[in-house]
């Protein structure tokens, strides 16, 4: 065996499976890959394979031996910004075969928050580990506020910083408390996603993405996976109001446990498993009945003062004297207060969900009106922990509404120290947010299913190196707005809000 | 304790054609009849159902609507033939304010009376003028239990109309001083008020009071309009007398529980009149969101009026007004008016107009209102696209909610639904907030987010651009 590493073991016994963090081509698992523009090819075509050895981005391919060229991959061209360039194939067919047209099949995608702009570049993301170069919008959504009227204000001449030594890590332990220290690679990890609420392959697919990068997952309230243990030491144990599976083991393997407090998308309610996805693998996690719809209470129900909750946070390091504790609350009014309040608690991690942000399922009245946005929530919050003089002890992590790398730099500059992400995980598995995720056999694209024909749809290869790319694209943009504004860390841009500005009107 | 408040839903389909959001674009003539064809995998048997309709015409057309826009076909089509485009008519649908999004939640609450409930987050724009622009507050950690609609702790949205004095006063010899206190306690915050107009005549109304009586509330309608209302339906109708005098309807005043006066120089006097024919009546005012309601209101109040029914236009904006304003806005102002007073706990605020969606009910209250009047919304519960609002009746000749049988039950049984849901969100919204009842949610702008202010805390200190 010499010469060969021996896996670590994690606190709970388990060896550690690594994850190659490199990213390849990992293209759509759909036989047509959606593209924002159609190309057509008509009947004029006489196979002279000129386009394909123009276009660059490979929309036009010709394999040997092929008499026509294959159909057009529309996903990757440019659109209509290519007319400016040599690489024009519209303009250079010498028999005018070729047609570009808006893809009305794009217009029915996404919505103001996820654009179908937003969803589509997320997918060349997660396909190439790069951002679009053309013709996708892939920093901001239409939603007329929030990120979406937040920009950056770049220095014409910004501090010289080289793009090979810019550091995205961040520490997570800032209480000097005596616990280990956690770091992670990037300001990001992956949000709480039950088993129940997702495929097995996606909760994998997300843990092996936090092995890669050297970042988290969480294990949302449906009970830690047996499939989870191999990624320990990239797990976070999350505890519910519902405390499904949640025992003196699944607490004492992990890194960071997490309690729930409160969930954006339905601030103020439960956990909601509507019944035909409790189906009996699920129900056996989280010891209930299947096909019982599952309704978590809230909120906890020994918590009635900032007291009970520290209560709270000392038994959870009484049974893991190793572990970090993150509190995960939603965005009233007093979010500030909360969160002072959770700090002098004890807790390690501040997490802020904002009101905008993913879910299962939730009322359609919870995920509008219930508490505030996250943006505001992260202003506030930040200026509070400031004043309060414990800004430094403290990590603010914020999730709800960050959709794209520029969200989180935005978020970062408003005061969070890292982002969770969710739904931009699922779209880069190929969500278009139809919003079905919530009943019957559950997601028809096989992400948030437990339907054991449709969690097939997605293969746990494809899904995790499509996160992997995601995160490396993001990283590359990070590292991109960094370079121009002249900072060396995003650890120094925390708090930096003089870089942004607030745009009077909507963009959209 | 009084039993819990229960509101029977049961599942009544829409009788009218109904407009989804998605259609289909399929190339047929390109189809090879490959056998790897995507049609019938679809797990919600859209195309299943297309077919049967194209064998037999006579059934229903509705799952020609049911496209959830998934886009499994459109990827996995070998051919690629499929494609998915936004339905125009459903775009068409309604106006700036009534949203096609709107008409398509109210029609689904109406065919069961259930919560919408969907995957995935929030997908609408970040704010909006008027009420897009609050959201309500939620109690995190320190505060009682609170589990909503699946909760153990009884969430009460009771409140009252009616004559509420501050304090009851004696003569020297014990005697009270003025008329006791007559108080409707109605159990949910909403009364049925008259559509801004009609359809299918008087069935309308005679759902309208059908539904009323089933969801323990009031039912406004013309005097004159319902002739011979049940007796069991008496205590749940409220009659609007106008200009026209008492005539006809001093016989029914002296049944019911309440009237509603339309605001005119001597709707003072016909109070009065009412009053005479019946001292246990509850007379409001009702009068338009306007500029000057503050200052009427409190003229009125001293006058003896102690319940106002404030009518906003169909996009829940003052009437009549230069600049008008929103109800959340202009209540607003007649609350703080009221409170400044010292005589707002001894009126009742009732406000409509632009109560779209149950949201707005909760956020009305928030503002200052005790209690919303829907109406709109009534009929677009029946099919109702909403396109004869401020621009006239553009589709007179074809309403959707008017094709096919309207019967009394089934309109009735759809408000009712539609009425339990809104309910059910209240409670929800209540719950979040831990608030045990709705009548401590009204004005309590503490409970929830104002743009306007939240904007300013947060982003103030950012460059503007």
């Amino acid at each position: 065996m010499t010469g060969v590493a021996e896996p670590a073991i994690s606190a709970g016994g388990e060896p550690q499976v690594t994850v190659e963090r490199k990213v390849r081509p990992m293209p759509d698992r759909y036989r047509n890959a959606l593209g924002k523009y159609s190309i057509g090819r008509s009947a004029d075509c006489v196979g002279c394979g000129d386009c394909a050895k123009l276009c660059p981005t490979g929309v036009h391919v010709k394999p040997d031996g092929y008499t026509f060229a294959l159909r057009p991959r529309d996903h990757l061209c440019l659109g209509p910004e290519c007319a400016k360039t040599e690489h024009y194939c519209i303009a250079k067919c010498t028999k005018k075969a070729l047609s570009m047209a808006r893809n009305p099949t794009v217009d029915a995608m996404g919505d103001p928050r996820w654009t179908s702009d937003l969803i589509l570049s997320t997918w060349h993301m997660a396909e190439t580990g790069h951002a679009p170069k053309a013709g996708l919008e892939h920093r901001t959504g239409e939603s007329g506020g929030g990120f979406d009227r937040i920009g950056f204000i770049f220095p014409e001449s910004p501090a010289k910083v080289d793009p090979a030594k810019i550091d995205t890590g961040l520490d997570l332990n800032r209480r000097g408390d005596g616990r280990p220290q956690v770091h992670i690679d990037l300001p990001v990890y992956g949000g709480g996603m039950s088993f129940g609420s997702v495929s097995i392959h996606t909760i994998v697919a997300k843990a092996r993405t936090a092995a890669a990068w050297n970042i988290f997952t969480c294990t949302g309230e449906g009970g830690y996976h047996d499939r989870l243990k191999p990624y320990d030491d990239h797990v976070i144990t999350q505890v519910a109001t519902g405390l499904f599976g949640v025992r003196e083991d699944t607490i004492q393997r992990v890194r960071i446990v997490e309690f729930k407090y409160a969930q954006g998308a339905k601030p103020g309610l439960g956990g909601h498993l509507l019944g035909d996805k409790n189906t009996p693998a699920v129900a056996r996690m989280r010891e209930a009945v299947a096909g019982n719809a599952l309704f978590s209470p809230f909120p906890f129900h020994s918590v009635y003062s900032v007291e009970d909750h520290k209560k709270h946070l000392d038994w959870i390091k009484e049974v893991n004297p190793r572990t970090l504790v993150s509190v995960k609350v939603s965005t009233p009014t007093d979010v500030d207060m909360v969160a002072v309040g959770s700090y002098y608690a004890g807790a390690h991690i501040i997490h802020l969900d904002g009101s905008y942000g993913g879910t299962g399922a939730a009322p359609d009245i919870a995920k509008k009106n219930i508490a505030m946005p996250l943006e505001y929530a992260i202003a506030k919050v930040h200026k509070f922990l400031v004043a309060e003089g414990i800004r430094d002890s403290v990590t603010l992590i914020v999730s709800g509404g960050a959709r794209t790398a520029w969200d989180v730099m935005k978020a970062i500059a408003l005061g969070a120290d890292g982002v969770v992400i969710g739904t931009a995980e699922m779209v880069a598995l190929g969500c278009v947010r139809c919003a079905c995720c919530e009943s019957g056999r559950g997601c028809p694209r096989g992400i948030a299913s437990t339907d054991p024909e449709l969690m097939m749809l997605m293969s746990l290869d494809w899904a995790t190196q499509r996160l992997i790319n995601l995160m490396s694209a993001w990283r590359e943009q990070m590292v991109e707005i960094l370079v121009k504004l002249g900072i060396p860390s995003t650890r120094e841009l925390r708090g930096r809000s003089d870089v942004l500005y607030y745009a009077k009107e909507a963009q959209s | 304790m009084p039993d819990k408040y229960h509101i029977k839903a049961a599942a009544t389909p829409g009788r009218f054609r109904r407009v989804g959001k998605f259609g289909s674009v399929d190339w047929r003539e390109d189809c090879s009849r490959c056998t790897n064809c995507v049609k019938p995998r679809c797990i919600y048997d859209t195309y299943k159902k297309e077919s049967a309709y194209n064998r037999d015409p006579s059934t229903s057309v509705v799952p020609l609507y049911e496209c959830r826009g998934c886009l499994s076909c459109v990827q996995g089509c070998t051919k690629g033939l499929l494609g998915i485009a936004l339905n125009p008519e459903y775009l068409s649908m309604g106006d700036e304010y009534w949203k096609p999004d709107i008409m398509a939640t109210t029609w689904n609450q109406a065919d069961s009376g259930r919560i919408p409930v969907s995957g995935a987050g929030y997908r609408g724009r970040f704010h909006g003028p008027g009420f897009d622009s609050i959201w309500t507050d939620m109690s995190e950690i320190v505060r009682p239990t609170r589990d909503g609609i699946h909760g153990r702790e009884y969430i009460s949205t009771s409140v009252d109309i009616g004559s509420k004095p501050m304090r009851m006063s004696f003569t020297a010899d014990g005697k009270m001083v003025g008329e006791p206190s007559v108080l409707i306690d109605l159990p949910i915050p909403l009364i049925l008020d008259v559509p801004p107009w009609t359809i299918a005549g008087h069935a309308l109304s005679k759902a309208r009071l059908a539904a009323g009586k089933a969801l323990k509330t009031l039912t406004v309608a013309p005097a004159a309009e319902v002739a011979g209302v049940p007796a069991d339906q008496l205590p749940h109708f409220v009659p609007l007398v106008g200009s026209e005098g008492l005539g006809a309807a001093e016989p029914i005043l002296r049944q019911v529980r309440m009237a509603e006066f339309i605001d005119w120089s001597k709707a003072l006097d016909l109070i009065g009149q009412a009053k005479a024919l019946n001292s246990g009546l509850i007379c409001a005012l009702r009068l338009p969101m306007q500029a000057y309601a503050a200052d009427r209101i409190l003229a009125a109040s001293k006058a003896g009026v102690k319940v106002f029914h404030l009518c906003a236009d169909l996009h829940g904006q003052e009437i009549g007004s230069e600049k008008p304003r929103h109800i959340k806005d202009a209540l607003r102002e007649i609350h703080t008016r009221l409170v400044k007073e010292g005589m707002r706990d001894e009126v009742t605020l009732i406000v409509s107009g632009g109560i779209a969606l149950a949201e707005h009910m909760a956020k009305a209250i928030i503002c200052g209102a005790d209690l919303v009047a829907v109406d709109t919304t009534l009929l677009v519960a029946l099919g109702c696209r909403v396109c004869r609002g401020a621009t006239g009746k553009t589709h007179e000749d074809h309403c959707a909610a008017e094709a096919g049988d309207l019967d009394t039950a089934y309109a009735a049984q759809r408000m009712v639904n539609l009425m339990s849901a809104w309910h059910s969100q209240l409670i929800e919204v209540l719950g979040a907030m831990g608030i045990r009842e709705v009548r401590r949610l009204r004005g309590e702008v503490g409970r929830a987010i104002f743009m306007e202010d939240i904007e300013r805390e947060a982003f103030g200190d950012l460059a503007s651009k």
